[in-house]
């Protein structure tokens, strides 16, 4: 036993099944996570049952839909705080230094974490289905209106994945360029919240802009898979490019950042 | 084992790191001294790829890290233990480290055992760990993956004496098993009982290298030096002079520019009764370590003449 060579021929690198199961893992084996996720599936709840009580009291008709409308508020309002806190969880408590020293392509660690963003947002897809569901049967319960189902079968459902998707992406990629969660956070809700109004703003005094904008406006440009069964291919034409400016360049400049930044 | 080729690290103009080269050779243990600031840590931290170097390479086993599949099988690293969530229990951390490495979850309950950290203890979050737990879960964390090479930064920092003992003889039992070991210390006494070699670092550069002998032996101007103590010191040093040996008192004792076996002999001869001799200056480690490493200490150069750079020294 007196080599100066390692012998790397019995080990296996390591699967990336492992990585995405450690990653998900990370995602709620804290408190933070796990209340972060109760509070998303909290949140939804909350907001059905308030939207449930208003339309028995004005006693006003609803599908499952309207109800679907209701879960996606909160839905793409947390989603992205998770997919933020999935990212920069791990730099904020510099326990970057211990992933990447055990995974030192950090590619893979990053594509591990999207996906177990992704597999987030499939499970968010069927609590909100759940939740909806429950609130129109206690509609069908509680109101003199029919209950309707309209599902929008497997291409609706796929709609409603896509947009807390992309939703998740927002946060990963703002979470990768910014590398702190509070400063993440707080330039994802400007984005958010300011963007939209800046655009309608644009749009109003600038007539030139007007003709652009659906190909630039990412929240406007997602409108069709809110509960929407059909996207046309113009639809589906401004969601690519708008997508491509605030997903995919935050993104690319976020994946870029981790791959680089020195792990302290 | 571990080579460390031409290695620079530079932040803007600032060089942390100063083209430094040294090898850890397998079944030993190498200490890697310097006073705060002088590049460890950013040695440490390109040996494991977490860094970009500027100039250099360091490989292990002969390859380069980032090369190693499954890299926790082979290197334990341990950089920095507060680097941990805080919201995580100790357990946790570890069974993370375990599941990414691919090892049976029963592997984190030996660790646990292996660094005293008790099943309570483990159940904590690491938020609430004393600094000496978080150094064991740290070290914990380096051995899971039973690997040949392990690279610890500062690892008795924190730890309390039995700790440190504990560590010391877990490091000299790992190399005794044919294991190759590169720790990190500004503390040359932690360091100096365990390491078979040191390398001394300073201002991102390598100051002094060798084994603690040659590094004593640099430290008394390349001159071997005893420490003697005889029932009648006064009587040994006549008998010393007459054999054309200086010595000097030194407190209750004499410094002698002498090998301890002729020291020894001289005594002999003359029927004179030691009651303590040693093999150099026991400070003079230390003293060599400030010198050395005296333009880049923050509280200025200790009042000493400059040596000549003796053997196992490099300028
Ligand atoms: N990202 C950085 N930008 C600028 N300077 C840096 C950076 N990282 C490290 N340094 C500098 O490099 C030098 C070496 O730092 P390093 O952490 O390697 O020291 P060290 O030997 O580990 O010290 P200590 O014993 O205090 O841990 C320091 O002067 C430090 O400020
Ligand atoms: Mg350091």
């Amino acid at each position: 036993m007196s080599t100066e060579t390692l012998d790397l021929s019995s080990t296996p690198a390591i699967p990336f099944t492992r990585l995405v199961q450690v990653e998900l893992r990370k995602m709620y084996d804290t408190r933070a996570g796990r209340w972060l996720l109760i509070s998303i599936a909290g949140l939804t709840g909350l907001v059905l049952v308030i939207q449930l009580i208003v339309l028995l009291v004005k006693d006003q008709s609803a599908t499952l839909g309207s109800f679907g409308a209701g879960a996606n508020i909160p839905m793409v309002i947390l989603l992205p705080v998770l997919g933020v806190m999935s990212v920069t969880g791990e730099w904020s408590q510099r326990t970057a230094m211990v992933t990447f020293a055990l995974v030192p392509s950090r590619g893979r660690v990053i594509a591990a974490k999207y996906v177990s963003a992704l597999a987030i947002a499939l499970i968010a897809v069927v609590v909100a289905y759940v939740l909806m569901i429950v609130a129109n049967l206690l509609y069908g319960a509680f109101s003199s209106h029919p209950m309707v189902w309209d599902f929008g079968g497997a291409f609706g459902i796929f709609l409603v994945f896509l947009l807390y998707v992309i939703s998740l992406s927002i946060g990963f990629a703002f979470g990768a360029a910014i590398l702190n969660t509070a400063g993440a956070i707080v330039v994802y809700f400007v984005y958010d919240f300011v963007l939209p109004g800046l655009m309608e703003l644009g749009a109003h005094l600038l007539s030139w802009f007007h003709s652009i904008r659906p190909w630039i406006d990412f929240s406007n440009a997602q409108t069709p898979l809110q509960g929407g069964s059909s996207v046309t291919g113009q639809q589906w034409a401004h969601l690519l490019v708008s997508g491509s400016i605030w997903l995919g360049i935050p993104l690319a400049i976020g994946i870029r950042r981790m791959l680089r930044a020195e792990v302290k | 084992m571990i080579h460390v080729e031409g290695l620079t690290r530079k932040y803007g103009s600032f060089t942390a790191v100063d083209d430094i080269s040294f090898e850890c050779r397998q079944g030993t243990v190498t200490g890697f001294l310097g006073p705060n600031g002088a590049g460890k840590t950013t040695t440490m931290r390109v040996m494991v790829g977490l860094t970009p170097a500027t100039h250099g390479q360091v490989t292990i086993g002969g390859h380069h890290y980032r090369e190693i599949p499954n890299p926790g099988r082979h290197v334990g690293v341990l950089l920095d233990a507060s680097a941990q969530h805080a919201g995580r229990t100790g357990r946790e951390v570890l069974l993370l480290s375990s599941r990414t490495m691919g090892l049976p979850d029963s592997r984190v309950e030996e660790m646990l055992e292996r660094v005293s950290l008790e099943p309570a203890e483990a159940k904590r979050t690491v938020r609430n760990y004393s600094l000496g737990m978080r150094q064991r879960l740290g070290i914990a964390n380096a051995l899971l993956g039973d690997p040949q090479v392990l690279i610890l930064d500062e690892p008795a920092n924190g730890l309390d004496p039995a700790g440190i003992r504990w560590m010391r003889d877990l490091l000299k039992g790992y190399a005794a098993q044919g294991g190759t070991v590169l720790l990190s210390s500004h503390l040359l006494h932690e360091v100096e009982q365990v390491a078979d070699e040191m390398v001394v670092i300073g201002r991102g550069r390598i100051v002094a290298r060798g084994t603690r002998a040659q590094l004593l032996r640099s430290a008394s101007g390349g001159l071997a030096t005893t420490l003697v103590t005889a029932v009648d010191n006064e009587q040994l040093h006549r008998a010393l002079t007459v054999k054309g040996i200086e010595a000097t008192a030194a407190g209750a004792s004499l410094r002698v520019s002498a090998e301890p076996i002729d020291v020894g002999r001289v005594a002999a001869e003359g029927s004179i009764v030691l009651t303590d001799l040693r093999a150099g200056n026991e400070d003079g480690l230390e003293e060599l370590f400030l010198q050395l490493t005296a333009d880049s200490q923050r509280e200025g150069a200790p009042q000493q003449p400059a040596q000549p750079m003796p053997e196992g020294v490099n300028p």
